[in-house]
């Protein structure tokens, strides 16, 4: 049984998240930063490390949700080439910003993650790509990371250790497209950031040509405390195959949003009524995107839905980022849909012609229908670009595109039909 | 024969971007840190700035037209002293963004994307800011602003006019 008591629940990368001065390497050691560390370098090896992670049953917090041990397990050694560890801090899903306060409020929890981790691949050189407008954030991660490499915590001989690695911020420059692994690492090489073909997966060819592991930052602000605790104590968090605390970004109709890790399993509901003081109007949410806008929607009868990969999979839809998006009986969801429909429209890298087209298509579509100009032929354009979109491309992004359009006119296709141009011939027809 | 200097980045920069080309495994991962460097100094990347650019990294110029155009943080035009830049996706929007941005461009007389005749604002309508805790956002020259409301924005704007440094 999980606690519904916010005070009670076990926290993970949000441990310190509230303490003052938590980003200045004093405060940050005060509070067992690096404690572990010397123990890592002396005692473990990569085969522990990586054995260790894949019993803790981590999995990717980014959005796709892949098993992390086993996605290092990919990584060959002794090509000759060096192994690349980049961490994914582009954070650009609509409705996320959980990495943001990793990186503003505990940056050396990060940074402590990003020596584990790289210890473990034999890692030399390490990159944190972050999103370009989060420059404050990227600031602290700069002074966090001299900080290191004055205390020899980075660079060579870490520790006294025979392990180097240097570990050096990249601030992109506004292009959703770049938290996708492979465009990150096309943007990371000097390049816009197009999604390449996979396989080859990035383990085997990635920055450079060379192998490469990206993880999200929450991912591997995670490592410290499943080496230190070890990986039974990580697994018995959570659920089995869902374990460990996830952070969920709450934002929409809600009293208090914000960002709450709590132990993977906790409920929609708890999470909403209990850490976000309820929704705005009434009492069951008319929809809840549960992890980011790329996400199908769910509705009010998944309210107490378990908040783990499987059960928002089994739901109709995915944990994603854990960026949950609530809207109340007030909102108006074509105006939404148009909204997000922009958003991909706009984001689309545009290489692949059904994402490029499709989403611009359906954006003048939707901006039509909310205009309260459409038709039902429009009607039947949203259902059929979007469905044809998906699985033709070579990234996820048409499928989010299409997320929130086939979502809608699933679940509402009466809120459609109320801003048809028509709506009572449009009533008497279906 | 052309009598306007060609822009040049400062002797402390090249000494700047040659230490950071060198923490990259190739000097063409500098580029975008580089292109934050000539905006920074220039206010924005003119086709003589982009050139000057890729004579630094050594790259063609077609490769640093298509980072150039790609991201958006990149700006081909000048813009105000003070970049406003409000955000409208769906959590800000459900949280009077739309609104907020009417008030904006009634107050200076500007649509988004549009600089005011004295060069002081720009307002722009960006994308997800990743901060939707804090919706409606408003970026100030990157600066964050929170749950801003329309007296909050008058009150920015009267403290700029004044000349406080914001």
């Amino acid at each position: 049984m999980i606690s519904s008591d916010p005070k009670q629940v076990q926290r993970i990368c949000f441990d310190n998240i509230e303490v003052e001065n938590m980003h200045t390497l004093e405060v940050a050691k005060a509070h067992g930063a690096y404690a572990f560390l010397p123990n890592v370098l002396k005692d473990f090896d990569t085969d522990k490390i990586i054995d260790e992670v894949k019993v803790s049953g981590l999995r990717g917090r980014g959005g796709a949700g892949f098993p992390t041990g086993l996605k290092w397990s990919f990584v060959p050694r002794n090509t000759g080439k060096p192994i690349y560890l980049l961490c994914n801090a582009d954070e650009g899903e609509p409705g996320t910003f959980k990495d943001r306060d990793i990186m503003r409020f505990d940056p050396h929890l990060l940074i402590e993650g990003m020596i584990m981790s790289g210890f473990a691949l034999g890692v030399k050189d390490a990159y944190i790509y972050i999103r370009g407008e989060f420059l404050h954030e990227y600031n602290v991660m700069c002074g966090a990371i001299e900080e290191a490499y004055a205390a020899n915590l980075l660079g060579d001989n870490i520790l006294g250790s025979d392990y180097s690695m240097n570990l050096m911020m990249h601030r992109g420059a506004g292009a959703y497209i770049c938290g996708e692994e492979t465009a990150l690492i096309e943007s990371l090489e000097g390049k816009a950031g197009r999604p390449r073909f996979k396989p080859p997966f990035p383990a085997v060819e990635g920055f450079y040509g060379c192998p490469t592991v990206v993880n999200n930052v929450e991912t591997i602000a995670t490592v410290p405390a499943i080496l230190e605790h070890g990986a039974a104590w990580h697994a018995a968090i959570g659920i089995p195959n869902n374990t460990g605390c996830k952070i969920f970004s709450v934002s929409g109709d809600v009293n208090k949003p914000g960002n709450y890790e709590v132990p993977m399993g906790t409920t929609l509901k708890v999470l909403i009524e209990d850490y976000c003081g309820g929704l705005k109007h009434g009492s069951v949410p008319k929809v809840v995107i549960p992890g980011g806008s790329s996400t199908p929607w769910l509705t009010g009868e998944h309210y107490e839905v378990p908040l783990t990969y499987d059960d928002l999979m089994k739901a109709g839809s995915f944990l994603g980022s854990g960026a949950i998006i609530v809207m109340d009986e007030t909102a108006d969801l074509v105006a939404i849909t148009h909204r997000l429909t922009r958003f991909y429209a706009h984001e689309s890298c545009g290489q692949c012609t059904p994402c490029r087209e499709g989403t611009g298509w359906l954006e003048r579509v939707l901006e039509r229908v909310n205009a309260g100009q459409g038709s039902d032929d429009d009607v039947k354009v949203m259902k059929d670009a979007s469905t044809h979109m998906a699985g033709r491309t070579i990234c996820a992004l048409a499928e989010g595109a299409a997320a929130p359009i086939l979502s809608l006119l699933e679940h509402f296709p009466e809120d459609v039909q109320a801003k048809l141009l028509n709506p009572q011939q449009a009533e008497k027809t279906s | 024969m052309s009598t306007v200097t060609e822009p040049q980045f400062s002797e402390a920069r090249l000494v700047e971007i040659k230490a950071l080309s060198k923490r990259y495994p190739h000097q063409k991962s500098a580029l975008m840190p580089v292109l934050y460097m000539a905006q920074e100094d220039f206010g924005y990347l003119s086709m003589e700035v982009q050139q000057m650019v890729a004579d630094t990294l050594s790259l063609k110029i077609m490769e640093v037209r298509e980072v150039v155009t790609f991201y958006t943080m990149f700006r081909e035009q000048p813009c105000g002293k003070y970049l406003l830049e409000v955000c409208t996706n769906a959590s800000c929007m459900m949280n009077g963004a739309y609104a907020l941005l009417d008030h904006m461009t009634a107050s200076l007389g500007i649509k988004a994307g549009e600089t005011t005749a004295d060069g002081m604002f720009t307002i722009a309508e960006v994308e997800c800011a990743g901060a939707c805790a804090g919706a409606p956002v408003v970026q100030v020259n990157n600066m964050y602003h929170e749950n801003v409301t329309a007296n909050d924005m008058d009150a920015l704007l009267t403290k700029v006019r004044a000349g406080e440094v914001i």
